[in-house]
């Protein structure tokens, strides 16, 4: 059993919670990756943190897009583009992998 | 209720009761399914939104992301003010309870030495962020007598936003130098996007450290003295944190 030591009072989440990215970037991102029985696509999910990271251009425009909020981006809009998506995906994890070494980790374990 | 199981995280047991309120990411409590001595943080949720078909849409609907991902926030820390959780990805669900205790049994080493690494510590996030405005603002709305002076002034702003992020590059430096003794692990990430954030200025450093619970009052007050150093730059705290960035194995 554990017995938590005593903790500051939390910082930076007092008004309601948390900056999305600051929750987005840990929970879609980081935390332990298991295959449940339930299988979304790990590229779907790679794809949309790197999308929200470095490419999403404005919240407004994706909420004015509604669910289709990257519809206009070939590489999103059909499952038909797999290998195009794999692709993009790719380069994207290098890019990814020069800026933060520690990423490779997660990618070997997924 | 029936449906699929979305699970939370995975924790040793722990002696405290969950708060009653507590509601997870479809509204529903989340509860405890423990085997061979693993809890497995479980809620049940509907297959009308976490069915394969339907949750690939739904992940693209950012109100929804957004929901989801703070109800499974709300979750996280929940156990992480009782024990120490090793926080799975957003949506990770399976059919029955079957499908969680079978994933507990092939996982059970893993989460074991995961757990023991992490036990009694938790995550702090710190970001630095400089202000995106040259530094000399005032001088370069003044109108340039000449195209010379406009040159002139216009090196000048370079120069001076030149300076700015190098220093703000040094400042990040020492900091995450000064902040990585004290911790025992960390972990740079990727600068935030603005938008997403709501921050202002440009984040330079975006980075996560793991600290044992009976350091974290000093790490907290080492990162206030900090902010204390510098006016040009913004020192911004965040957590305490589940481990999520320290959950996945070493390399």
């Amino acid at each position: 059993m554990t017995t938590p030591g005593r903790l500051p009072d939390p910082y930076g989440r007092d008004s309601g919670g948390a900056n999305l990215a600051d929750i987005l970037e840990r929970v879609l991102d980081k935390g332990v990756v298991i295959a449940g029985d339930i299988r979304i696509n790990l590229l779907d999910i790679e794809l949309l943190t790197i999308k929200l990271r470095l490419i999403v251009a404005s919240v407004d425009k994706a909420k004015e897009m509604g669910i289709d909020w990257w519809e206009d981006d070939p590489a999103l809009s059909s499952g038909a583009r797999r290998k195009e998506l794999a692709r993009e995906n790719a380069e994207l994890r290098e890019r990814i992998a020069q800026l933060d070494p520690g990423r490779d980790r997660q990618e070997k374990e997924a | 209720m029936t449906g699929l199981r979305y699970v939370y995280a995975v924790c040793r047991p722990f002696g405290t009761p969950l708060q009653a309120e507590l509601t997870g990411v479809a509204g529903d409590p989340p509860r405890l399914l423990t085997h061979h001595g693993l809890v497995a943080v479980v809620s049940h949720v509907p297959e009308r939104d976490f069915a394969e078909e339907p949750l690939r849409s739904r992940l693209e609907d950012l109100d929804w992301l957004t929901a989801t991902a703070r109800a499974h926030q709300g979750v996280i820390d929940a156990l992480t003010v009782v024990t120490t959780p090793l926080p799975l990805r957003l949506a990770t669900v399976f059919r029955d309870d079957s499908g969680v205790r079978t994933m507990l049994q092939a996982r059970e080493a893993d989460f074991r030495r995961t757990l023991d690494r992490l036990e009694g510590r938790v995550e702090w996030g710190v970001k630095l962020y400089a202000d995106e405005r040259p530094a000399d603002a005032g001088t370069a709305a003044d109108k340039p007598a000449s195209g010379r002076d406009y040159l002139r002034q216009r090196r000048t702003s370079v120069r001076a936003r030149e300076d700015q992020w190098q220093r703000a590059e040094e400042f990040a430096t020492r900091l995450h130098e000064t902040l990585s003794a004290v911790a025992e692990d960390a972990r740079l990430h990727p600068p935030q996007n603005a938008t997403l954030s709501g921050a202002a200025g440009r984040n330079v450093l975006n980075a996560a450290y793991l600290v044992p619970r009976s350091r974290s009052e000093e790490f907290v007050e080492l990162v206030d003295r900090t902010k204390d150093e510098t006016t040009d730059f913004r020192v911004e705290l965040t957590g305490p944190w589940a481990a999520y960035s320290f959950a996945g194995e070493k390399p």
